[in-house]
């Protein structure tokens, strides 16, 4: 019998700290698309509520409850992160497993938003970004989707571009320090 | 030199500096140009053309003189300005375009030979024989004529670009900017102060006059700390706003670390890109000058630039002092140098009837200054009065002021053109010229502070305004409300050399030939005489050379034409501008998860797009890659071969009308494969090109995978998005990119299956696992895809895992692999082994062939419409004489063949008309013995069998090959059905 | 430039990819005859003033977008789906 072992998107390349900010990797669980096939999206939202407490998002926003969240990842698609899905989704919505496709990191400190300023253009400060928000957009050159959590910014980026992030909010990271080290 | 009680420098903190190796000492709060002035130096440059000796003019962005090199090796950086810069300890500057040194500079000789340089000299005289041009003009041309040089070292300085939102972006930090800031800030929206400067107050900070009551620098500085506790501001100093562009955006320039000794990590310059949704340009005014007769003299300057480093820095180049002027503002000049104790020799004003403003000070109503004497340095001015009367002076600083221009640039970004407004002799920015952009203050030609005050309140709130936010207007504060009058005088009549574009070397009399040559429009000629072209843009002389433009002419000024202005309005340095993207931030890099395993086995990594590949895994003896794939490509077709084939685009659709959606998307039909199996693809463009190919698995009845190559995955995709949300909204069908969820890799060889076999749960036999079959399969436990295709023509599958497991799997594949004699393979054996298969690449679907040219005509159904079929029909694309695909081999075993090179008729001349074809890849074949390659050839697939001739006239190569069919090993496939 | 993607609101164009002119959604009738297939594709207006073109959202929603803009003003009018179905 084979037993393979499974390495994470970030595996070797983080934590890193600067400054004030940190870059860490997060463990999404499970992560599943969730794209509501023509004049289903109601019903899927009301299977999500049934099976996992949470309706499926509006554009640019995440739902949430404990252990589950909903991310809105494009048109009439989100990501179901957490729990395995209840299989009785399927009769709403194209379903697929994404659960290894992402790189997904959190930046956090009070640098957090000056850092990403640097990357993604986008408006990012808690005003106009309040947690609950979600949005799909660039980070330098690569399309990513980034999330509003308590703890910080979520970024999602491609997990053969998990290097390239890192590098890039890393290379961030250490010019915002070096403003504050500056005065 | 110094003046005693003057300036807001910190006598208590000296700093020290070097000029071109000499050590010097300034204070806290010197720019360069002060300190140098400071420290009696008077000579900062020499002009672009003539090598003629310059000081600083101005005491802004806007100097065209004073261009040095900061710092040194590899963070050399050449034209700075030495008005911006501040001074900081240890500082190091050159000066430039000189040499050997600046004050004697050999290429100074240009000056005597002046008569021969006028405009359009470089045009007229360089033109020929043509081919000394690249040898001899331009180099010399290059050596001589120059701003500051690069070092041509790669800069590990930091650079930064960035991004910022706001309501209402204030452009300006002077008395309107300010009070723009606090208007709209108090109002509630949220606001960016930029200001170029290092600090807040902008003409304030020069100026010896109060506001409420206190220094105006004073004020301002107070302001500046109230904004800055609100939550709403956003105050940047040292930034200039450098564009407006469309949408409200706009591009900033800020000098973050120019100013520190250390910068440490923080960065030189950061770009920023604003996102305004209003904008209130309060940018101020820049003077002007009047030509006369060598009126470039160090020691001659703007004379509201003689007064700021006066007032602000306490310095003067000279304690003898000549004011010149045709307007109100030279008056304070005059003035603030006399109550310094500083010498004015004589206030001259060109109005025959103004009055002195000044006090107690010689003045000369309607007298002008005809010319300056010294030659590295002011010594003497001759006044001309209004009956010719000549008086000589003895000076060494004169000050002169042809009026104020409002900075009107970024209100022309937008082809917003300035209009001529008589009352100040300047442009002024048009209404709306930036769409939720108003002008207050001193750039829409309001000078009096007082006015500058309410005009920025007031474009303050209304900008919050607009935006829905309302307030007061805040109480204006006490302040300077003088008139101010001007009266036109671009240049003083007289011989000589009259300067206008100080930084290209303009003169007069340029101007005035090129209206007699009959450059009229001042477009023409700006670019003949190549007034107002350098790093500063003409800002102290296009209005005068203008102006000299329309006398010549005989016109108007305004009927002349208008200055106008692009972007950016200082120079950007293209570090700051493409900060984050050199090196690896140039794109981002994609690794798959097999990378570091290959890696470790020495495998060269090759770009694919933005994957890295393994190009081959060279083994223990092996001198060559050619050795390493020869044998990767034995062992794919003797036993088992392992490639990493994760990077080609997966696609996952899903939905009822999947395969009518596939039906349209490709040529052939997919609606009719069932469950569990694959079939191969292709897909055209509308034009009726191949656009890509790949395979398409049916997993179940409601969900299928298609590949996509590695190079073309981002197209296809945005292909399917464009197909389904234009023409196919009535279907259902989604689909979603999975190509990172699976880590898939092709087990390739007569022994593949006994290695599968050896590590799947349940085994696969040809009954189960026919070619072209999928299905799910587990590998202990863990659900994996299992498809049966084949690129190498070989017996062959692709197994596919989540990518977590990849590199696991991965070694374990390998490890199996190794005990069967097989092992892995790399992109140099994959290309063999697909042209021996006679296999298209991009290489041959590059974008002009059709399915016609790669034989595949018959994949283009004729019972359904597809993209792409209705224009590969057109005459023209189906005609035989068309390029078509073939096989070639050297007639002569073992002679190379290579890609690129055309192919010819034997007996034909290898010239264009008689060109038949190209070859796009070769290889060669260990399993044939020979070089192959795959090519197109006019009506080839009729000239089987031939002998034709391939010329690669780039490498020098020529050969004759046979032409074959594509495939040339295994033509009936029955290795990979086996 | 900035476009508001109905779906993802004010961006920088940056996010977006430009395909040109919105006539490639009148796609003709697969027996119309070949030159008008070839008008179709190859043949554009260049007007001076109003245009409608096609943009991707490529780096946001990824909705192709019909914009309504003025090449001489820049000003933009408008901003739809090409798809103005969501699966609601
Ligand atoms: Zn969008």
């Amino acid at each position: 019998m084979v037993d393979l072992t499974a390495l994470t998107p970030c595996s070797g390349l983080l934590p890193l700290r600067k400054g004030t900010v940190t870059l860490s990797e997060l463990d999404p669980g499970r992560i599943t698309s969730l794209m509501p096939f023509g004049g289903q999206r109601a019903a899927l939202s009301a299977a999500l509520e049934r099976a996992h407490g949470l309706g499926f998002p509006a554009p640019g926003r995440v739902t949430q409850t404990e252990g589950a969240t909903c991310l809105w990842t494009a048109r009439d698609q989100a990501f179901l992160m957490g729990p395995d899905p209840d299989p009785a989704l399927a009769d709403h919505a194209a379903m697929t497993d994404q659960s290894d496709a992402w790189a997904v990191v959190l930046l956090a400190g009070e640098d957090t938003e000056d850092v990403l300023a640097r990357l993604v253009p986008i408006d990012l400060r808690p005003a106009a970004f309040p947690e609950g928000s979600a949005a799909r957009t660039l980070c330098q050159h690569m399309t990513v989707s980034i999330s509003r959590r308590a703890e910080g910014l979520q970024i999602m980026c491609f997990r053969s571009m998990a290097r390239t992030l890192a590098h890039e909010i890393a290379d961030v990271m250490a010019s915002v320090a070096g403003r504050r080290a500056a005065g | 030199m110094r003046i005693d009680g003057k300036g807001r420098v910190d006598r208590n903190r000296p700093v020290n500096f070097t000029f071109d190796g000499k050590a010097f000492g300034g204070f806290a709060g010197d720019t360069l140009a002060s300190a140098l002035m400071g420290a009696d130096v008077r000579l900062v440059g020499r002009s672009f053309k003539y090598h003629r000796p310059r000081g600083v003019l101005t005491a802004g962005s806007e100097e065209p003189n004073a261009l040095v090199t900061v710092r040194s090796g590899a963070a050399a950086d050449p034209n700075t300005r030495a008005t911006v810069q501040e001074l900081y300890e240890g500082l190091e500057a050159v000066s430039q375009n000189r040499w050997p040194s600046l004050d004697f500079d050999v290429l100074g000789v240009n000056d005597l030979a002046a008569p021969f340089f006028g405009a359009g000299f470089y045009y007229k005289t360089f033109m020929w024989p043509k081919s000394f041009w690249e040898k001899l003009y331009e180099p010399m041309i290059r050596r001589a004529a120059g701003l500051g040089a690069l070092s041509g070292k790669p800069n590990a300085d930091r650079y930064e670009k960035a991004y910022a939102f706001c309501d209402v972006l204030v452009i300006g930090g002077g008395p309107a900017g300010l009070m723009a800031a606090l208007t709209a800030a108090r109002a509630g929206a949220e606001v960016i102060l930029a200001s170029e400067d290092c600090c807040f107050g902008g003409r304030l900070q020069a100026e010896d006059e109060t506001v409420d009551g206190d220094p105006g620098a004073t004020w301002a500085t107070a302001l500046a700390g109230e904004l800055a506790t609100m939550e709403n501001v956003r105050l940047m100093p040292r930034t200039t706003v450098t564009g407006a562009y469309d949408g409200g955006t706009f591009g900033a320039l800020e000098r973050v670390a120019q100013h520190l000794a250390d910068p440490g990590d923080a960065p030189i310059e950061c770009f920023w890109r604003i996102a305004a949704r209003r904008a209130v340009l309060c940018s101020g005014a820049l003077e002007r000058h009047i030509a006369f007769r060598d009126n470039d003299r160090p020691g001659v300057m703007m004379a509201g630039a003689l007064r700021a480093y006066l007032n602000r820095w306490g310095v003067a180049p000279g304690r003898r002092v000549v004011v010149f002027g045709n307007n109100d503002d030279a008056h304070r000049t005059a003035r603030d140098m006399h109550l310094a104790g500083l010498e004015v020799v004589a206030l001259v004003d060109s109005r025959h009837d103004a009055e002195n403003m000044a006090g107690d000070v010689p003045f000369y109503p309607g007298w002008q200054v005809a010319r300056a004497h010294g030659a590295k340095g002011l010594e003497a001015v001759d006044l001309i009065g209004p009956q010719g009367a000549l008086k000589r002076v003895q000076a060494d600083a004169l000050g002169v002021s042809g009026g104020w221009n409002p900075a009107v640039s970024l209100t022309c970004h937008l082809n917003g053109r300035p209009v001529w407004d008589d009352r100040i002799a300047g442009f002024v920015p048009r209404e709306d010229a930036v769409p939720g952009m108003t002008v207050a203050g001193a750039a829409r030609g309001t000078f009096a502070t007082l006015a500058c005050l309410r005009e920025g309140a007031e474009a303050g709130r209304e900008a919050a305004q607009a935006l829905g936010f309302s307030g007061e207007l805040p109480v204006i504060p006490v302040a300077e409300d003088e008139a101010y009058h001007v009266r036109r005088l671009w240049a003083v009549p007289g011989k000589g050399r009259a300067w206008l574009d100080f930084q290209n070397d303009v003169t007069v009399k340029d101007v005035k030939q090129a209206a007699r040559e009959n450059y009229r429009s001042v477009e023409h000629m700006k670019r003949y005489t190549t007034q107002g072209m350098a790093t500063d843009q003409g800002k102290s002389s296009n209005v005068q050379a203008l102006a000299i433009l329309a006398d010549a002419t005989g016109r108007d000024l305004p009927e002349t034409g208008t200055t106008t202005f692009r972007p950016p309005y200082v120079p950007v340095s293209i570090a700051a501008m493409g900060a984050g993207s050199q090196g690896k931030g140039f794109a981002p890099q994609r690794f798959t998860t097999s990378h570091e395993a290959s890696v470790a086995r020495g495998a060269p990594m090759v770009e694919a797009g933005l994957w890295y590949r393994p190009s081959y895994f060279p083994q223990p003896g092996e001198k060559t890659w050619r050795e390493a794939c020869d044998r990767e490509v034995k062992m794919v077709r003797e036993s088992v071969g392992i490639c990493d084939v994760s990077t080609l685009g997966k696609i996952d659709l899903q939905g009822r009308d999947v395969g009518a959606f596939l039906d349209f998307v490709y040529t052939n039909t997919f609606s009719t494969l069932k469950p569990g199996r694959v079939r191969y693809g292709l897909m055209l463009r509308e034009d009726g090109h191949v656009m890509d190919d790949g395979t398409t698995a049916r997993l179940t009845e409601n969900q299928w995978v298609m590949t996509t190559t590695t190079a073309a995955a981002g197209e296809v995709m945005k292909h399917l998005d464009w197909v389904r949300q234009a023409y196919c909204g009535a279907m259902d069908v989604r689909f979603i990119s999975v190509t990172e969820q699976w880590a898939q890799f092709a087990v390739a060889g007569p022994k593949s299956r006994e290695l599968l076999n050896g590590l799947l749960d349940h085994p696969i036999d040809d009954g189960s696992f026919p070619f072209m079959q999928c299905g799910p399969v587990s590998i202990g436990g863990l659900a994996a895809r299992l498809f049966r295709i084949s690129f190498s023509g070989e017996h062959a599958y692709e197994i596919a895992v989540p990518a977590r497991y990849g590199a696991s799997l991965f070694e374990v594949l390998l490890g199996r692999a190794e005990t069967l004699g097989g092992g892995p393979y790399g992109m140099e054996a994959l290309n063999v082994l697909r042209i021996e298969k006679g296999h298209i690449t991009h290489a041959e679907i590059h974008g002009r062939t059709t399915a016609f040219d790669i034989g595949f005509a018959r994949m283009v159904s004729a019972r359904k419409d597809c993209i792409g079929k209705a224009l590969a029909a057109r005459p023209g694309m189906v005609e035989d004489d068309r390029e078509q695909l073939v096989g070639l081999r050297p007639v002569t075993t073992g002679r190379e063949l290579t890609a690129g090179a055309h192919l010819f008729d034997k007996g034909a001349e290898a010239v264009r008309v008689n060109d038949l074809g190209y070859i796009t890849s070769v290889g060669f074949s260990p399993s044939l013995g020979t070089f192959l390659g795959l090519g197109f050839l006019r009506n080839g697939r009729a000239r089987h069998g031939e002998e034709i001739r391939m010329v690669d006239h780039v490498r020098g190569i020529e050969e004759t090959c046979i032409v074959t069919d594509p495939v040339a090993f295994d033509e009936d496939g029955g290795r990979l059905r086996g | 430039m900035r476009l508001t993607c109905p779906i993802c609101g004010d961006r920088d164009r940056r996010e977006f990819y430009y395909q040109g002119d919105a006539a490639m959604l009148a796609r003709p009738d697969p027996a119309a005859p070949v030159q008008d297939w070839a008008d179709w594709l190859h043949l554009r207006d260049n007007p001076a003033g109003r245009t409608r073109e096609l943009w991707y959202h490529e780096a946001g929603c990824t909705s192709w977008l019909m914009v309504e803009r003025d090449t001489v003003t820049h000003e933009v009018f408008s901003v739809d789906l090409v798809e103005r179905v969501d699966a609601d």
